[in-house]
């Protein structure tokens, strides 16, 4: 007859739908579920795993989070710094500025190489490294330019930044034509855009955003192709896996974590948390089997993807700044960072100790890039400038 | 209005978390000991080719300093 009458002994919101109503008082698995009469008989024509409530998943979660730092700990059996040990030590190096780049009415944000290694693009203007020419000069709508890439054929190049868009701008070696005119909007995110880069080919981008998701769009058509989410908080940094090793990505965020992310499924297969402050930068080491990140909590860390844990941490009592960018040699054996305090320091990967620091800058350092054959160092501050290194 | 949103969300976002964590417990590992020895291997072999480890002789180094030189 009547069912929906029943004697209740509270009155609130309930646990399922959050509906202020009567609500049912039972127990499943010694377990109180204060769900509201309308989903108590969900629950039970839906066949639901029985007891599944907030409460229990996030006892589920809590034994699968310990039983995942178990594991890792088992894999833990050296530390990188004492298995480096019977390795040389790094010589003195004979590290210094050789070009100054100066063009820039204002801080330069980001810069890439060129694959042959001769132009680097920073913040709109395109420079030829070994004759300090200007080759091209870019007028974006947007104020400020926070990513920006070189696509793999070196004939276009893509920016963004709080735009929220990523546009990707044809090169043409005509002086006298007018590049913004060609300029074709790819992402679309719904906050600052981050760091872009082109995967293999020059017809697919891949973007990160502080709306907390990467995406990876086809350049022709603009279309999303598959949009990665995981981030609790903006997502500062992305960085492509060397391409022997595959399609996959890795992303730092403000949520002090860095993911690994499979493009193709859009799944997050591995997650790292260890830093204490926002992760900056994110960068694969040449082989493709690690990555390191750069963070505010003035710490940068090395992470091994098939140990699954940190291996090693780059950090000096001394060094206070959080660092901003890095970039490891062509080998893997340096890795380059640059920090608030305007300087780069020069960190031996295997040993984690200091091998050199690199003054020079007159404001932070917001981008270092080894060239692609290795040969020189590009470092790009707010001090309006970038600088060679070699 | 925002408390009962959460009460619903905050179930989604567990049983996402959970899924997640799951996927990430199949994870098999190796031992940071081979990771290392591996990672030693790949800066040996190609430490030989670093230019910026090993250094260029300044007459090969394209960005040295160019001498102004002057035509008499």
């Amino acid at each position: 007859m009547c069912d929906q009458t029943f004697v209740a002994a509270t009155f609130g919101p309930c646990e399922c739908c959050g509906k202020a109503s009567p609500l049912m008082n039972i127990y499943i698995k010694t377990e109180a579920i204060n769900y509201c009469s309308f989903c108590v008989e969900v629950m039970a024509c839906a066949g639901l795993t029985a007891g599944e409530s907030v409460a229990s998943l996030k006892k589920e979660s809590e034994t699968l989070k310990k039983k995942l730092e178990e594991e890792r700990g088992k894999l833990s059996d050296i530390e990188l710094n004492q298995v480096a040990e019977k390795v040389e030590v790094l010589g003195a190096l004979a590290i210094k500025t050789r070009r100054v780049l100066k063009g820039h009415g204002n801080k330069v944000l980001c810069m890439d190489w060129c694959k042959d290694k001769r132009r680097i693009d920073g913040k709109v203007i395109v420079w030829d490294a070994f004759t300090l020419n200007k080759e091209h000069g870019l007028n974006l709508p947007c104020t400020w330019v926070m990513a920006c890439a070189y696509a793999p054929s070196g004939c276009a190049v893509a920016c963004g930044g709080l735009d929220n868009k990523c546009s990707v701008f044809p090169l043409s070696l005509d002086k006298n034509e007018n590049l913004n005119a060609k300029k074709k909007s790819v992402a679309m995110h719904t906050n600052y855009v981050s760091g872009c880069t082109f995967t293999s080919s020059d017809m697919q981008l891949l973007t990160s955003s502080g709306d907390g998701t990467c995406a990876l769009w086809d350049v022709e058509s603009g279309q999303l192709l598959q949009s990665f989410h995981g981030h609790t908080a903006d997502v500062l940094s992305l960085d492509l896996a060397p391409s022997e090793t595959g399609n996959t990505f890795v992303s730092g965020g403000s949520d002090r974590k860095s993911n690994i992310w499979d493009m193709r499924s859009g799944q997050n297969v591995q997650s790292f948390e260890s830093h204490e402050s926002d992760i900056n930068c994110v960068k694969y080491y040449p082989s493709g089997d690690a990555f390191a990140s750069a963070s505010d909590d003035a710490t940068c860390r090395f992470f091994d993807l098939r140990a699954d844990r940190e291996v090693a941490v780059y950090q000096k009592d001394s060094v206070i700044f959080g660092a901003s960018t890095l970039d490891f040699s062509l080998s893997g054996r340096l890795l380059f960072a640059g920090y608030n305090d305007y300087t780069i320091n020069v960190w031996d990967v295997l040993k984690g100790t200091r091998a050199s620091i690199l003054f020079g800058h007159e404001n932070r350092v917001s981008r270092v890039r080894v060239s692609p054959d290795g040969t020189a160092l590009c470092s790009a501050s707010w001090d309006n400038t970038l600088r060679i290194w070699s | 209005m925002s408390s009962k949103m959460q009460s619903s969300s905050s179930m989604a976002q567990a049983r996402l978390m959970v899924q997640q964590l799951r996927m990430e417990a199949r994870f098999e590992g190796i031992k940071v000991s081979k990771a290392s020895s591996d990672l030693m291997r790949y800066c040996g072999e190609h430490a030989k080719n670093e230019p910026l480890l090993m250094g260029i002789p300044t007459s090969e180094n394209p960005f040295k300093d160019k001498k102004p030189c002057t035509v008499l």
